[in-house]
């Protein structure tokens, strides 16, 4: 379970936000909504410890995330608004090397299969530098397809340059998730209807 | 554990395979600086044997930090060093695991080569020997140094300076006490002396340097 109590963050002098609130169990989905520039992202990365709060801590199975350290991170993915590839390196190359960095290693064909999944069948050996923003956003979110996924999932604009059918796609993985007791918490600006036994919304521009 | 660490060090590896012609350009300046200085001052071998130590060294110095601005910023820039930084396990595990491939990438072709230009300064065998144990020693306090300031200027728009400023005045030790080996095994004398203090400053740096590079960029990705 995640708990966010009072949290409060600054942009330079600048406030962002203050006084958030809310509670994530497990099958539990929230949804951070707000306009361009209100701290969506900053809330995610203060959620996953990249930022340090201002104000208010955050709680995972009652704990303070900075004290659990990697027990937290352990349980946790995060895909930001970069997708943290290497252009250098192929789509498949690119995976194993992230999941194997999350402490997910996966043998070649679990790779090759969870980027077939992800509509990049015949692509897996290319640089990654020769995919498109959309096929560069599959191969990033590619890493939710593997077996035995983490608990919480903090995504960011997750649906950033995907065509209608991958973001089904997407939503129909997240559905999965939530349904086997997953967690997760999301920012968009598209319109997507995924079904949880517990969505909540978060309005950040109050 | 040792996974991560091998993990991270295999991926920096890769990609300096991937981009042969970055890791060349550090080689290829060292050779060349060393090999202007004859050219400069003119062909006098009793002038060039007392500079040989100097020369090499600051040669050294200013390749190891030619290559350090790709060590955190392209990582940076295309979000991986976020995940790095989100890898459970300690940060200055991740860090080592880069140093480390940072070393054998443009410290350890600098090592190879330095007999080769050790010849060209009419350095006596003794001095040689001396110069690559020295730059065995120094160049990865110089890797591990340099991490400090390349996770200081993540994200600092005209880095690339920046670090040479916070860098090279830390680096004055290892110059010091590496030239000054090779200096008195030119001379005749003893070298252990400053090999030791050399080996005694890497662990150190070995100590404290990657806690402080994780310290660092945990501020910088704020």
């Amino acid at each position: 379970m995640l708990e966010v109590i009072d949290l409060g963050c600054l942009r330079g002098e600048r406030r962002l936000f203050g006084g958030v609130s809310f509670k994530l169990m497990p099958g539990g989905l929230i949804w951070v909504q707000g306009s361009n520039g209100s701290g969506k992202t900053t809330l995610l990365r203060t959620l996953c410890g990249l930022t340090q709060a201002m104000a208010g801590t955050v709680h995972w199975r009652g704990e303070p995330i900075q004290r659990l350290g990697e027990d937290y991170r352990r349980e946790l993915t995060y895909i930001g608004h970069a997708n943290g590839l290497k252009e250098d390196f192929s789509a498949l190359e690119n995976l194993r090397i992230a999941a194997q960095l999350a402490g997910q290693s996966i043998s070649r064909e679990a790779g090759v299969e969870a980027l077939q999944g992800s509509g990049l069948a015949g692509r897996e050996h290319l640089p990654v530098k020769f995919l498109s923003q959309g096929q560069r956003r599959r191969v990033a979110l590619a890493r939710l397809r593997l077996a035995h996924p983490r608990t919480l999932w903090l995504l960011d604009e997750p649906f950033n340059a995907l065509d209608t059918r991958a973001v089904a796609d997407m939503q129909h993985i997240m559905e999965n998730h939530l349904a086997q007791g997953g967690m997760i918490a999301l920012t968009t600006h598209q319109d997507v209807d995924i079904q949880a036994a517990d969505t909540r919304t978060l309005r950040l521009d109050a | 554990m040792m996974q991560t660490l091998r993990y991270v060090v295999f991926r920096d590896l890769l990609l300096a395979m991937r981009r042969r012609a970055d890791v060349a350009t550090t080689l290829f300046f060292f050779v060349i600086v060393a090999s202007l200085f004859p050219l400069g001052v003119g062909p006098d071998p009793k002038l060039l044997r007392v500079m040989a130590p100097g020369i090499l060294w600051v040669g050294a110095l200013l390749a190891s930090m030619l290559s350090l601005g790709r060590l955190f910023a392209e990582d940076y820039a295309d979000g991986s060093l976020e995940q790095l930084v989100l890898a459970p396990e300690p940060l200055t595990l991740v860090v080592i695991g880069k140093v480390v491939a940072h070393w054998l990438v443009s410290g350890l072709p600098l090592v190879l080569i330095s007999p080769v230009i050790a010849l060209q300064f009419d350095l006596p065998r003794e001095a040689m020997v001396t110069l690559l144990l020295a730059l065995l020693l120094g160049t990865p306090l110089l890797s591990l140094i340099g991490a400090i300031g390349a996770a200081l200027t993540v994200g600092v728009r005209g880095g690339g300076v920046l670090i040479s400023l916070l860098v090279l005045p830390l680096y004055v030790p290892v110059l010091i006490f590496g030239a000054g080996a090779v200096d008195a095994s030119a001379m005749g004398m003893e070298a252990g002396g400053h090999l030791s203090i050399l080996g005694a400053l890497l662990l150190l740096g070995m100590v404290l340097a990657p806690w402080a590079t994780a310290a660092a960029l945990r501020i910088s990705l704020e």
